[in-house]
């Protein structure tokens, strides 16, 4: 465990070798998502020849025009879209009631509700898809963008209330009391004072719903049966599931799979930081 | 404020999430509770009343050979990458602390790539890599001089099936582990490592005696969470199966319910697997929330 100080002091072959082992390991990481990026701009000619072309060079837009334009993609494009944000603005709404009630009230019950959301946090989703199935298609919801948005925003609430519960309470109540002196009621001191100092983890919850609700894979599969309800990810799935009986035509399944992974690597790659740090700032105790 | 008691508003400031929470989760569960014990097979599915039958569904369930050939696998699937994943990230985070920034920021960003990618996307990527005739696996292995991997088919064997899927959940996992342990690793005290290096401790000893306590509540705790995570591990093997994989000899937990629920219409022995798996996740998640407590109070 020596700091790069102790490598200026007498330079060591050993810490070259670790270096060049670190680059290793990060080729082996980044490969996959590198080999999707390269496969998507590549013509299915040069895909089936019997050695891999390793650069997209000579390569063209041509996979993903041919997926933008495809009426399914524009048909789960649009499902995706509406759920992920219903999920987005019921989570936080429903969440941000919860971590307030959790981090400035003391009152019966607060232990087990506490309790209750880390527990059910961690139940799994197979454990559960059968039943859910099951109430779906008694109340008719089977393929419906609200059914499938209910029992989503019902899976991030736990953490998310968890997560603004350390952002609320990193704000401190005497601010709120101080603008009440000066006059303000306590709605407008809430909304004038606190809801601005909330922005970064209300920021930082919806970023996490997002990626949760966009990428799920699930639920989606047990509820949304009909072929025009497919969300993205269903969407991709039917790529996989067509590799299995006919040649494929993979550029353009990579060209549909950076369409849906790209936006998500470059949101998380942004937020990455504010998240984490959001999520050390939850760490503070409510 | 803080100290009000016997308010009604914080109620219902919680009342919408327990709603939905009863309304999504809450009835689901007792639904399967309430099934687990019926009859509930096709004919219920046409609206016959279900019969009450006890404890024969899990019964049946304890006499059936093929659960528990799906119980055992599904664990020892779980175990074994559950600890490769942290072996191997806990790893590469002590790597990442012993290496100049150049190379270190590079396998972050990786790290952060691998991570990023959204589930499915990344399974088509791998069904790609390992494809039987044109994957880019098959082709290195005979680069290698490996002939025999020519057109071999990855997936239409058990063991070979659940070496590429232990490699996918792998991952997939790494970076979450070697990021939050790497975390761990820069708050050990560098003059503690200082003060063990000047009594005389090799750069092992001082990994095995000064680090390795000091970041064993952030292993045990990443450890646990895996072992979670992958007991319910249902997309990559789902997918796998999709892209050609022998379905009955590759099914775990979640997978073997999906095919008796949707599949069979056999509600009543897929609600009792499902309520086995809650209460091993449950059991297991205790610990963990336990100590998620013990911070909050």
């Amino acid at each position: 465990m020596t700091g790069p100080s102790a490598t200026r002091r007498r330079p060591r072959p050993a810490s070259v070798a670790l270096g060049a082992l670190a680059i290793v390991l990060a080729l082996v990481w980044a490969f996959p998502v590198y080999w999707m990026l390269n496969s998507a701009f590549l013509p299915n000619v040069v895909l089936q020849s019997t050695s891999p072309t390793f650069l997209p060079f000579g390569g063209s837009l041509d996979n993903l025009r041919h997926v933008v334009t495809d009426d399914h993609f524009t048909s789960a494009l649009l499902i995706s879209l509406a759920v992920t944000l219903l999920t987005v603005v019921a989570a936080l709404f429903i969440a941000f009631l919860g971590a307030l009630a959790v981090s400035r009230f003391r009152f019966r019950g607060r232990k087990s509700f506490v309790l209750a959301l880390l527990l059910i946090q961690m139940l799994p989703a197979e454990g559960l898809f059968i039943a859910q199935y099951k109430m779906m298609s008694t109340v008719g919801m089977l393929n419906s963008v609200v059914g499938l948005t209910v029992l989503y925003t019902a899976a991030v609430v736990p953490f998310t209330v968890w997560m603004l519960r350390g952002f609320v309470a990193g704000v401190p109540v005497d601010l709120e009391e101080a603008a009440m002196v000066d006059g303000l009621s306590r709605t407008q001191a809430f909304l004038r004072i606190t809801f601005p100092l909330l922005a970064p983890g209300l920021v930082a919850s919806a970023v996490y719903v997002f990626l949760q609700a966009w990428n799920e894979f699930t639920i989606a599969l047990v509820i949304m049966t009909d072929e025009q309800s497919r969300t993205l990810p269903l969407w991709l799935r039917g790529f996989i599931q067509a590799s299995a009986s006919r040649e494929t035509d993979w550029g353009q399944v990579m060209a549909a799979s950076t369409l849906v992974a790209v936006p998500v690597i470059v949101f998380f790659l942004i937020v990455q930081g504010r998240m984490s740090s959001g999520l050390v700032g939850g760490a503070v105790k409510g | 404020m803080s100290t009000r008691r016997g308010s009604r508003l914080p109620l219902l400031l919680i009342a919408p999430s327990v709603v939905v929470l009863v309304a999504a989760l809450g009835y689901p569960v007792a639904w399967q509770v309430r099934t687990s014990f019926q009859h509930f097979g096709l004919r219920q599915q046409f609206g016959q009343p279900p019969d009450w039958v006890g404890l024969d569904n899990y019964r049946a369930l304890l006499r059936d050979p093929q659960l528990w050939t799906v119980v055992v696998r599904s664990i020892a699937f779980c175990i074994v990458c559950a600890f490769a994943t942290v072996a191997i990230g806990g790893a590469i985070a002590v790597l990442m602390k012993r290496v100049a920034a150049v190379p270190r920021v590079i396998l972050q960003v990786a790290l952060l790539l691998a991570w990023a990618m959204p589930v499915v996307a990344a399974m088509t990527v791998w069904v790609w890599i390992v494809d039987w005739r044109r994957g880019i696996l098959n082709w290195l292995l005979v680069k290698v001089g490996i002939d025999g991997a020519a057109g071999h088919n990855w997936l239409a064997e058990p063991a070979s099936f659940f070496a590429v899927a232990a490699v996918i959940v792998v991952w997939m996992s790494v970076p979450f582990v070697a990021l939050s342990v790497y975390a761990g690793l820069t708050q050990v005290p560098q003059e503690v490592l200082e003060a063990a290096e000047l009594d005389g401790a090799s750069g092992l000893q001082r990994l095995r005696f000064v680090v390795m306590p000091l970041i064993a509540p952030v292993l045990s705790i990443v450890l646990l969470l895996q072992i979670i995570w992958d007991l319910r591990v249902f997309t990559q093997i789902k997918l796998l199966q999709d892209a050609g994989g022998v379905v009955n000899e590759t099914n775990l937990l979640g997978t073997y319910i999906y095919q008796l629920g949707t599949g069979r219409g056999d509600f009543g022995t897929a609600s009792a697997v499902s309520i086995f798996m809650l209460v091993l996740t449950v059991v297991l998640s205790w610990y963990y929330v336990r100590s998620l407590m013990k911070e909050e109070s």
